[in-house]
């Protein structure tokens, strides 16, 4: 777009100044937090007439909090590991099949980002109930899996139509099964499609809180479930400093995310 | 390397209601060189796929030697592949694309790498062991395909018109090294091209496809000169399918009363170089164009019907002087003039 005026000093300075805004809009109310974190005082106050770290140290203190952190991580990390490898098998038949195959193998697999997350969440919650699973690990993992699968999707797919598939017809007639020629030629070259979209799922995973809502509990509560629950129950900056560390992990993830693709 | 004779026996192939293999049978003896002729959608690289195993035939059977692989996974075939594009893998270096097959088949590194090395050596790759496949040129990565195809000593290799990326003058000289390769070895080889002057130099023999099915399987010199319909004699050259009236015989005889083809350089203008049993075509000189080493007369004979007749520069003493709307004969040898029956001018 500015390629296009190059000359039109005004032109830029509007369309950057309207760039700025549109940021400024969209970014202000989760920097928000960020002062309200380092707050000596007991509420939350904007902004801050004392700075200390008391709230992160009363985050890194609390048993329940670091329950949760753990949960997020090993989840995020498990989401993305079945929901990549799937969602790879996925987009590889829906390249080889085509047609109406593939449209209805894309259907399935995208309509969890296209559903409303409640209804999901309500879907989820009654047949976990049905197996016993609510409130498991392993319950939150299938909601979390089957959000991510999408997500990764999205990112593998393109990447995927742009794959040279004469190679694995090369390998296959060099002596390569299925399995080798994924192994071997797809996925080296698809190192940092891959990359961005375990990072992905990583962060869907991470990011989600309705499902967890519904269906996680006690010990196996998610850091959004119980930051949900918390800011409902007692406000204190503690909330600010987990989200200011949130914000900071998906900030990181989604940088190396840009500069791997740029790369 | 013991090669393999190769039997297709009626295969079919529909994608919908396109045809693209219609009832295909073929017998390829050990060793030999065939190539699949014919233009774009003709069904030949459907074939080869179908070869390949890349391709199921809803009906028929495709026998190597007299195993049945109509079924069988391509991995498990046996058969050297050298594609269109090349199909190389980029995250390998070029030692690493031809061990490629050896190390599935798990052959110890050190034997792989010198096994590999050599079939470098054989397709003139010496030195560039190591080098990135993006570093190649087109001739180069053509090579590095071709050594991965032959390293595993396949019993069969299928090659999908692999020349067509390279300029004409590589292109003639990968020609005669696939060629070379091939009479070193001894492999049975199917070859696609769409390009009959490389079928004509290269195949042992030539199966001219169209529409799903083989038109015709002979020699290049007998698709060349006695094409059994008209498909055939005009993609393999400048032909002239000529109706029975417009020919006379040199001597008064008879002629023909069939549809003849006669190819444009089969033409002389000295009615002494032709035989009694030749035949004349009379008719109006509409136009003249000199092509280096030879003139391309256009005739309209007495019926309407155009002729293209070409003359070697060097016998064409007499064409330059030549003037469009001048009215002329050409004459064909009796040899040269081929009936093809049910085909109409």
């Amino acid at each position: 777009m500015l390629e296009a005026y190059p000359h039109n000093r005004l032109a830029r300075i509007v369309l950057w100044g309207f760039a700025a805004l549109v940021m400024a809009f969209l970014m202000l109310p989760t920097l928000v937090v960020v002062p309200l974190s380092f707050s000596a005082s007991n509420l939350l106050e904007f902004p801050p007439h004392a700075y200390s770290l008391r709230w992160y140290e009363n985050f890194f203190g609390s048993a329940t909090w670091m329950a949760a952190l753990r949960t997020s991580l090993i989840l995020g990390t498990l989401t993305a590991l079945i929901a990549v490898p799937f969602a790879l098998l996925g987009c590889i038949s829906m390249n080889r099949l085509g047609g109406k195959t593939a449209a209805a193998i894309q259907s399935v697999l995208l309509t969890p980002s296209i559903t409303p997350g409640i209804l999901l969440a309500i879907g989820l919650f009654f047949v976990l109930a049905a197996q016993r699973l609510v409130g498991t690990l392993f319950g939150v993992l299938v909601g979390h899996v089957v959000l991510a699968v999408p997500v990764a999707c999205i990112v593998l797919l393109p990447a995927l139509a742009r794959f040279d598939w004469n190679q694995v017809q090369a390998a296959r007639s060099l002596g390569a099964n299925w399995a080798r020629a994924i192994g071997g030629i797809i996925v080296p070259q698809l190192q940092i499609s891959l990359l961005s979209a375990t990072l992905m799922a990583f962060l869907t995973s991470l990011d989600e809180s309705v499902i967890s809502i519904f269906v996680a509990s006690g010990r196996n509560s998610t850091m959004p479930k119980l930051m949900f629950v918390s800011l409902r129950d007692q406000i204190d900056p503690t909330i600010a400093a987990i989200s200011t560390l949130w914000t900071a992990i998906v900030v990181v993830v989604v940088l190396i995310v840009a500069f791997r693709q740029k790369s | 390397m013991k090669s393999l004779p190769i039997t297709i026996d009626g295969v079919s192939k529909a994608y919908g209601t396109y045809v693209a293999l219609d009832d295909v049978s073929l017998d390829i003896q050990a060793g030999e060189f065939l190539t699949l002729l014919g233009p774009s959608g003709s069904g030949k690289t459907t074939l080869l796929m179908a070869l390949a195993g890349f391709v199921r035939p809803d009906s028929g059977k495709l026998l190597l030697g007299d195993r049945d692989i109509t079924r069988l996974a391509p991995n498990k075939r046996d058969i050297g592949i050298v594609f269109q594009n090349y199909a190389l893998f980029p995250h390998m270096n070029v030692l690493a694309n031809v061990a490629y097959p050896l190390a599935l088949r798990k052959t110890p590194r050190a034997e792989a790498r010198q096994r590999a090395l050599a079939t470098l050596a054989r397709v003139k790759l010496d030195g560039l062991a190591e080098r990135n496949v993006a570093a190649l040129s087109g001739g180069q990565r053509q090579r590095v395909a071709l050594a991965r195809a032959i390293v595993f000593e396949p019993r069969v290799m299928l090659m999908d018109e692999p020349l067509s990326a390279l300029d004409k003058n590589l292109r003639e000289t990968m020609q005669y090294e696939i060629r070379r390769l091939h009479d070193d070895l001894g492999i049975t080889t199917i070859y696609v091209t769409h390009d009959q002057r490389e079928a004509l130099i290269m195949s042992d023999r030539i199966a001219v496809m169209n529409s799903g099915r083989i038109q015709q399987i002979d020699t290049p010199q007998r698709i060349y000169d006695r094409p059994s319909t008209r498909f055939v004699a005009e993609f393999m050259g400048e032909a002239n399918i000529v109706a029975p009236g417009s020919v006379r015989r040199i001597d008064g005889a008879e002629a023909s009363r069939e549809t003849l083809m006669i190819r444009a350089e089969s033409f002389h203008l000295d009615t002494k170089l032709v035989g009694g049993d030749g035949v004349a075509l009379e008719g109006i000189l509409r136009a003249k164009a000199f092509r280096g080493e030879n003139w391309l007369l256009t005739l309209a004979l007495d019926g309407g019907q155009e002729v293209l007749v070409c003359i070697p520069a060097a016998l064409a003493g007499g064409c330059a002087e030549l003037a469009a709307g001048q009215r002329m004969t050409a004459y064909a040898p009796a040899a040269k003039v081929h009936a093809i029956p049910g085909a109409t001018a």
